[in-house]
């Protein structure tokens, strides 16, 4: 603020007022028809106050969609996936900015690279990934003579035994997405921020390289760790392409597939105020975050985007 | 090479790590010092352990599974477990003359176009605001980022409801004001529609961005300007959008990105690509082709041209992250 300006600080108002009720409009017709009766759905004009079915309407939502257990797998999925990317993000750039060793920028570059594609991109092939995760260890093995000498010796064949699908697994819906070369930058970039005389003490009191990581590095890298944490449970959690593919069982499903089962088809279809409680229920976790951390949550998304 | 007089204090078996041999093999071997902190460790062994799990997990679902997508363009397979053979360049004719998705490609254009320029506008609007205004700050904030938090399924829902021509609120009072709206049938009212839904939600990202950028912009270089007579339009136009510049073309190539490749789970839950199609943008139509049409010639060429957009972005985000740090003042 250089100067007072009255005129200017309403109209700064008005756009922001503009702008909130742009973004709040849709979520309170959305609590509102949450809490409407089926039959209360069809006034015209739409009732501008909420109704009195709401917590009906939620517990509806609830039994329907089986929330129980996919808000637990929705749970488990998101938190592995924040654990398993930040871990292996966090000591591959310690590898890459610590270690000198031969293919060190090799390494590099191959995890560069798998920024360019998004799965949206290779989603048939990663899906044969995942429904054969066996696949490239089989081919490997018979490609350097292993399996017919396995097969001659021991009478395993192991194209017939080493068959995994992770299709419908927790393990199927974690592990393909949680390489990150965006974490690895990030940690990367921050590594290289810390003071080379850290190191250097370290290392002239003998300390090993995994000891060094995890009684300073880590402890130092909390801030950054909680950040992307932030940004990797909202995107983890609202993932729906990835869960959608690779799980064909209800019961596997995440809450935000399960979502997809409460929006009616056709025009003339009801069921809308239920679709809308539950839509309430999915963004809760999310949303909470967001609310509660939301200092952390936007230097996490400015950083991931450097 | 200041971390050589720390070599004492390391341990034996980083010395067999690299044998010290001169010749072009031990240049090209050479481990290239960029990005290594000058105080670092030795140990090939524990480096490679440390790296590997990302590595392989690379590996398994991304090296693999990209290079069977460029194979598989290449080949025509019988969908129910058939053989494959080679047609070299057909996938790729048959894509560029299908007028179907010549449709998908325009739309996407056009789509990703008005939801990018949309979406920075309103963020620009919302942040110059935010810069301007003291009281209530944080409380605008707040509501402005809340869509971040709601996954693009659950957004799809929610304008899916408003804008549903039998009992969505907003819908129904375009009905009332003479206008005939059904995105359900009509194609124009379909495209509306996920445009609107993507750029709710997708503004507060570029409005965080802005914010940030805009908190950046030195205060003494906005008084020097102020002293100089300047009001604030004519400063925030000669001063702040010239420094936000970078960050600017950032936003641009990022929405391209987020429309080309995130607005999946709207269109999903909107309008299913249709009506007959109509919304069918470039990722939907890999999908559809792939998993629902069971056309996995076509879906793979599909995804070797979205491979090359996805490249070609991420070239160009590369590109304004530099031009970002070079301006920063």
């Amino acid at each position: 603020m250089v100067e007072r300006n009255p005129l200017l600080s309403v109209i700064c108002h008005l756009i922001l007022i503009l702008g909130a009720l742009m973004v709040g409009l849709p979520l309170y017709f959305t609590f509102v028809a949450g809490s409407l009766t089926p039959a209360e759905m069809h006034q015209v004009p739409f009732p501008l106050l909420p109704g009195d079915h709401f917590t009906e309407n939620l517990s509806i939502a609830w039994e329907k969609g089986d929330f129980t257990r996919v808000f637990l797998n929705s749970l488990f999925v998101t938190l592995g996936i924040v654990f398993g990317k930040i871990s292996i993000s966090i000591i591959a750039a310690f590898a890459i900015t610590y270690f000198r060793f031969p293919f060190r920028m090799t390494a590099f570059w191959l995890i560069f690279i798998s920024l360019m594609l998004p799965v949206e991109v290779r989603i048939i092939p990663t899906y044969e990934a995942v429904a054969d995760a066996a696949g490239p260890l089989r081919w490997l093995l018979n490609a350097v003579g292993i399996g017919p000498v396995l097969q001659w010796l021991a009478g395993i064949s192991i194209d017939a035994t080493m068959n995994w699908s992770l299709v419908n697994t927790y393990s199927g819906l974690i592990f393909p997405i949680i390489a990150s070369a965006t974490a690895v930058f990030l940690f990367r970039q921050f590594f290289l921020t810390v003071p080379d005389e850290l190191c250097e003490a370290a290392k002239l009191d003998n300390t090993g390289p995994l000891k060094f990581l995890f009684t300073i590095l880590l402890p130092l890298s909390v801030p950054n760790m909680a950040a992307l944490a932030i940004i990797l449970f909202i995107g983890g959690w609202n993932q729906y392409l990835w869960p959608l593919l690779f799980t064909t069982e209800k019961e596997m499903g995440t809450v935000i597939v399960a979502l997809k089962n409460f929006v009616p088809v056709g025009d003339s279809e009801g069921g809308w105020e239920v679709a809308m409680a539950a839509s309430l229920l999915v963004m809760l976790p999310p949303t909470l975050v967001i609310l509660f951390l939301q200092r952390w949550f936007a230097k996490g998304l400015v950083d991931a985007g450097k | 090479m200041a971390a050589t007089d720390l070599g004492m204090v390391e341990e034996g078996r980083s010395r067999s790590s690299f044998p010290a041999r001169r010749g072009a093999v031990r240049k090209w071997l050479a481990p290239s010092e960029s990005g290594l902190k000058r105080a670092h460790f030795r140990g090939a062994g524990l480096a490679a352990a440390l790296i590997s799990p990302q590595l392989i997990i690379l590996l398994f679902f991304f090296f693999v599974p990209s290079w069977k997508a460029l194979s598989l363009a290449f080949v025509q397979i019988d969908p129910f477990g058939g053989k494959a053979m080679f047609v070299g360049m057909q996938n790729f004719i048959e894509l560029f003359t299908s007028e179907t998705y010549r449709y998908s490609a325009w739309l996407t254009f056009w789509f990703t176009l008005a939801q990018n320029v949309l979406t920075l506008v309103i963020a620009g609007a919302l942040a110059f605001a935010t810069d301007h205004v003291i009281r209530g700050r944080y409380g605008y904030r707040t509501v402005i980022l809340l869509p971040y938090a709601i996954a693009p399924v659950v957004s799809g829902t929610i304008w899916a409801f408003l804008f549903n021509p039998s009992v969505g609120p907003i819908a129904t009072w375009l009905q009332s004001m003479g206008y005939p709206w059904d995105p359900n049938l009509r194609t124009t009212d379909a495209v509306i529609l996920i445009t609107l839904a993507s750029v709710w939600k997708h503004v507060c990202y570029d409005y965080i961005f802005l914010t940030a950028a805009m908190l950046a912009v030195p205060q003494s270089l906005r008084e020097a300007a102020a002293i100089d007579g300047a009001r604030p339009w004519r400063r925030f136009a000669t001063v702040s959008v010239p420094l936000i510049m970078p960050t600017v073309f950032y936003l641009f190539i990022m929405n391209f990105v987020y429309g080309l490749f995130e607005t999946f789970g709207i269109i999903d839950s909107v309008t299913r690509g249709g009506p007959a199609g109509s919304t069918t943008t470039l990722v939907y139509k890999v999908y559809q082709d792939g998993f629902v049409n069971l056309n996995l010639g076509s879906s793979a060429a599909q995804s070797i041209v979205l491979m090359v957009l996805a490249i070609l972005f991420t070239v160009l985000q590369f590109r304004a992250i530099e031009r970002k740090v070079n301006y920063e003042v």
